[in-house]
């Protein structure tokens, strides 16, 4: 018994003493630089006892770790949900009736809102468009692409210089963002994707870097650091939403003879942003339902068995990899229609972090969990303005703990119910 | 004569940072030789050891201790020591309740660790540029002039000579000691090992120490080389030290040598013809290269799926 | 007497300093269930992989009613008609048994992007003939209930008996399964018989097995090809496979 004790005493001084070399140096000493010269200065002592206080709580829990480990199992759980309400929710019906409420207001709530809602809301909608279009890539077919901002970025500057260049508006320029990215999706997946997992993880990410230091670099077409800027927003019928036209163009106030309100603008963003996002959900969830959807998701599951059965990896994931990309190339567009500027930090990995985070967060393979996912990444921070610069901070925390504890995600995809003919 | 004494500085240069990259590059091989995934916080690791570094001698330095070898063994000291419980936890915390199973899984984790290491320093050091003085100023010229010659400063020596002697001891600790047959064997067959009463999970704790330890020696000796950090480099350092030790073969601790010089080597060239900020793009281009023409690496053996 | 299907002649496989497979030859016929059998170890089931296109046998001529098609990858040669079970069943675990067959058929089915997004009635019939297939096959092995569980929910004998069916899906000419009697019960294994007679008898199906369960064996096949350490070792029917004397040797070694 008295050795049992000894025992966890020692893991406890260790993983105290382990709590205190990981936390001390970097969180209770600060490099600050003193004039011309560097000196470590300590840090607050609220900083300095929450180290302490963390060290002390590390040897706690190890030494009672078996005891509050049976005690949490103990106690009351959440009550669940009862099973025919369960079973109403998941019914096709009331899905489409809750889904047909959902878009309806999506569609109204912005002539309700506030300006800077209506805005926030349309960068989540520019979010909930990348994270399905990576979920293609990495929650149905299992292809783990960490250079995904890539596509986006092709996207935003294919906008953009066909704008600048050539002075083509918005909607031209769309479907030829969407063709340029799924052009460089098809280039780079080609070679790419027999890499097994773990590689072509690190390939994309290697590409989506190169891509970025390209853009940075060929200033003579790319602008460089500075990127693009001046780019044009999108037009109703080429009505502008400007205060004041362009040569030649007329305003949207203009016409319908009412007063110009910057609202207008951003709501008109707004429902742009909403329609391609309903497009790509739309477009999602019948390839779900077609063979290739089915092919994607039965290549997550197992290669071997797929080849075993005569379909072709390579142009299975091809064609997600190409989809995926697409999606990208449409949001790239009209972020950078949005932005009116474009430049190559807006591209870099910690975008495509953050996007990876909103998938694997909602739940791989989950249209609703990305969805929900976005939401709360996007708008949490925005919610908590004092806490935004520990935004990356948590996201990195809640990609380890969500993995940990529900690596299924928020919502995790749910296997449509398939009626047999009898 | 010039020209060949520029392409033996490139050479120098290219050797010198390869075997920083060769360090940080064992790490990653051992850990993908045993448990077969990517430590994507690794270069994380390497970072915060170059923030140790910096704070054992500014913080010496304001006590007015200047002699360069206590300066060098604390700053060796405390990196190791500091990087070595940041493997450690790691370890515990994001990989070993995620092994076995999917293989998304333990790497979405890992590149979360890292996000949280990077940001953790971030927040808590600021995100400015640090430099210290040149502890060690001074070179060796070979040829008429620096203009006109080889020039090998005092640290690069260092460089050589620690990273030499790490290897060596390295080799001796796996070829020799009991501890390092356990670490092979479990490299080879992780469950036989496991059958044969090696506590494997010891072993692929002691694999994240010994790399965190050999990162914390190239976060002090590139820190004392380039003199400047910021929270940024570690991301860097680590897709090169990765791409070291794909070229060479991952798994393999000679091939991830191997590869830091040839990496090295590579970018100096690279960054001569092309231009310094280019230098990564050769990197990243190298890497994609042997991933998509020779994955196993110049030391690596073909696998043969087993269906 | 049929015509032969499936007729290979010298397959050897090297791994590095291995030769795991040594100048092996069989015939298949039409409508015949030929089994593989071999002490464990014997390369039996790289055979299979090599035949259907895993592996890049090092040398041998594999000749598919007629056609050569030894080298050509995996995928290609299950179109072609040849399709197999693995010894750890790989089915589509998180995918219910409907969506496992469902998949299979990809290759009969109207793949046309356009014609999916927009639900045209081409597109529904096929999807509908899809099902009416997956259902009726379900049926034939008596897994009909299971429909929409995830396959990886199911019990042993059931997954067999659904990568089977799955198998069944692509309208193969030759079946190969790789020890589909391995930890099934007795009454599972005569299932599994009469299961087999069905495909060969009904469905025109050549079925080539490799079993260790020897009353299976001896029961269900046409003829037998005996494979020792890569080798050939002995060819035949049952009753002349039971009593040939290098055969009892291989398996019991020397009296």
């Amino acid at each position: 018994m008295s050795s049992a004790i000894t025992k966890n005493l020692k893991i406890a001084f260790f993983s105290a003493l382990l709590v205190l070399a990981v936390a001390y140096p970097v969180l209770g000493l600060k490099l600050t630089i003193v004039g011309i010269k560097l000196e470590v200065q300590g840090a607050s002592s609220a900083a300095l006892w929450a180290i302490a206080a963390g060290a002390i709580a590390m040897f706690f829990w190890q030494l009672f770790r078996s005891q509050l480990g049976t005690a949490w199992s103990h106690a009351p759980k959440l009550p669940r949900m009862p099973s025919q309400a369960s079973d109403f929710l998941t019914q096709p019906s009331t899905q489409r009736w809750f889904i047909l409420a959902l878009v309806l207001v999506a569609l109204s709530w912005p002539f309700f809102g506030s300006r800077g809602a209506v805005d926030i809301a349309t960068l989540i909608l520019i979010y909930v468009m990348l994270g399905l279009g990576l979920n293609i890539v990495i929650g149905l077919a299992g292809l783990l692409d960490l250079g995904y901002v890539g596509f986006y970025a092709v996207g935003a500057y294919s906008y953009a210089l066909l704008s600048y260049y050539y002075g083509l508006g918005f909607w031209v320029c769309l479907p030829i963002a969407g063709l340029m990215a799924a052009f460089f999706g098809f280039i780079l997946g080609f070679p790419v994707l027999r890499l097994r997992g773990d590689y072509l993880a690190i390939v994309t990410l290697g590409f989506g870097e190169i891509i970025r230091i390209l853009l940075r670099n060929m200033t003579w077409l790319t602008g460089g650091p500075n990127g693009i800027s001046n780019i044009d927003k999108p037009t109703l019928f080429g009505l502008s939403f400007e205060r004041r036209a362009a040569e030649g163009m007329q305003t949207f106030h203009e016409f319908f003879g009412t007063a110009y309100q910057s609202i207008n603008k951003v709501i008109f963003l707004y429902l742009i942003a909403l329609l391609l996002v309903l497009i790509t959900l739309f477009v999602i969830n019948r390839l779900l339902r077609m063979p290739l959807g089915r092919a994607w998701e039965a290549l997550r599951e197992d290669e071997i068995a797929c080849r075993a059965l005569g379909m072709n990896p390579t142009v299975i994931k091809l064609s997600a990899f190409t989809l995926g990309a697409t999606f990208a190339g449409f949001a790239g567009s009209f972020f950078a229609a949005r932005q009116g500027l474009v430049t190559p930090e807006s591209f870099t990995f910690i975008e495509s972090a953050t996007i990876l985070a909103i998938v694997v967060l909602g739940g791989l393979g989950s249209q609703l969990g990305v969805i929900l996912a976005a939401v709360v990444m996007i708008l949490l921070p925005e919610l908590m303005r004092e806490f935004s610069e520990y935004r990356m901070l948590m996201f990195g925390a809640l990609m380890v703990l969500m993995m940990i504890w529900r690596p299924q995600g928020l919502m995790p995809m749910q296997r449509p119910h398939l009626e047999l003919k009898p | 004569m010039p020209d060949l004494y520029h392409y033996l500085q490139q050479l120098v240069n290219g050797l010198t940072v390869g075997s920083t990259y060769a360090l940080i590059a064992i790490g990653y091989t051992m850990v993908y030789g045993i448990i077969g995934m990517i430590n994507f916080a690794h270069g994380e690791v390497y970072m915060i050891g170059s923030y140790i570094t910096f704070i054992v001698i500014a913080g010496l330095a304001m006590f007015g201790i200047n002699s360069l070898p206590i300066l060098m063994i604390a700053a060796f000291a405390g990196s190791i020591i500091v990087c070595s419980a940041y493997g450690y936890s790691i370890e515990r915390v994001a990989y070993r309740p995620l092994r076995g199973g999917n293989r998304l899984i333990p790497l979405i984790s890992a590149i979360g660790m890292s996000i949280f290491l990077q940001n953790l320093v971030l927040l808590s050091q600021d995100s400015k540029d640090k430099a210290i003085p040149n502890p060690l100023p001074g070179n060796f010229v070979f040829g008429e002039s620096t203009m006109n010659g080889v020039v090998i400063s005092y640290i690069q020596v260092l460089i050589f000579v620690v990273t030499f002697l790490v290897m060596v001891g390295l080799t001796l600790f796996i070829s020799r000691s009991r501890l390092g047959r356990a670490c092979r064997a479990s490299a080879e067959d992780l469950k036989m090992a496991n059958l044969l009463g090696i506590n494997t999970n010891n072993i692929i704790a002691l694999t994240f120490v010994i790399g965190a330890a050999l990162a914390a020696v190239a976060a002090v000796l590139l820190g004392m080389q380039y003199g400047v950090i910021n929270p940024h480099l570690g991301f860097l350092a680590g897709i090169k030290a990765f791409t070291a030790a794909v070229l060479g073969g991952i798994g393999s601790i000679p091939g991830a040598v191997l590869g830091g010089l040839v990496l090295g080597v590579a970018e100096a060239f690279g960054a001569d013809i092309f231009g310094d900020q280019y230098k990564d793009v050769v990197a990243f281009s190298l890497l994609v290269l042997v991933l998509l023409f020779r994955p196993t690496g110049i030391l690596g053996r073909p696998e043969v799926e087993k269906v | 007497m049929s015509r032969p299907i499936l007729e290979v002649s010298g397959l050897s496989m090297r791994f590095g300093g291995l030769l795991a497979v040594n100048g092996v030859s069989l015939v298949a016929n039409e409508k015949q269930v030929v089994s593989m059998i071999g002490p464990n170890g014997a390369g039996k089931t790289t055979v299979f992989n090599c035949l259907t296109g895993f592996y890049q046998p090092t040398s041998g001529n594999i000749r598919l009613d007629g056609e050569q098609i030894e080298g050509l990858p995996g995928h290609k040669i299950a179109r072609k008609g040849v399709v197999r079970t693995f010894q750890n069943v790989r089915l589509f675990k998180d995918m219910t048994a409907v969506e496992n067959l469902l998949v299979a058929q990809h290759r009969h089915l109207n793949t046309n992007f356009l014609a999916g997004l927009l639900k045209t009635p081409a597109f529904r019939k096929s999807e509908r003939e899809a099902m009416e297939y997956a259902g009726h096959w379900l049926e034939q092995v008596n897994l009909t209930e299971f429909a929409n569980r995830p396959a990886g929910t199911l019990a042993y004998g059931q997954q067999r008996r659904l990568e089977i069916a799955r198998c069944m899906m692509t309208r193969p000419r030759i079946l190969m399964l790789d020890e589909p009697a391995a930890g099934l019960n007795p009454r599972e294994t005569d299932d599994l018989k009469a299961l087999i007679r069905l495909l060969r008898d009904q469905h025109n199906v050549t079925v080539l097995l490799i079993e260790h369960d020897m009353k299976l064996v001896m029961s269900i096949s046409d003829h037998i090809f005996v494979i020792n350490q890569g080798c050939p070792l002995a060819n035949g029917t049952p009753e002349q496979i039971r009593d040939n004397p290098d055969v009892i040797k291989a398996y019991l070694g020397e009296a």
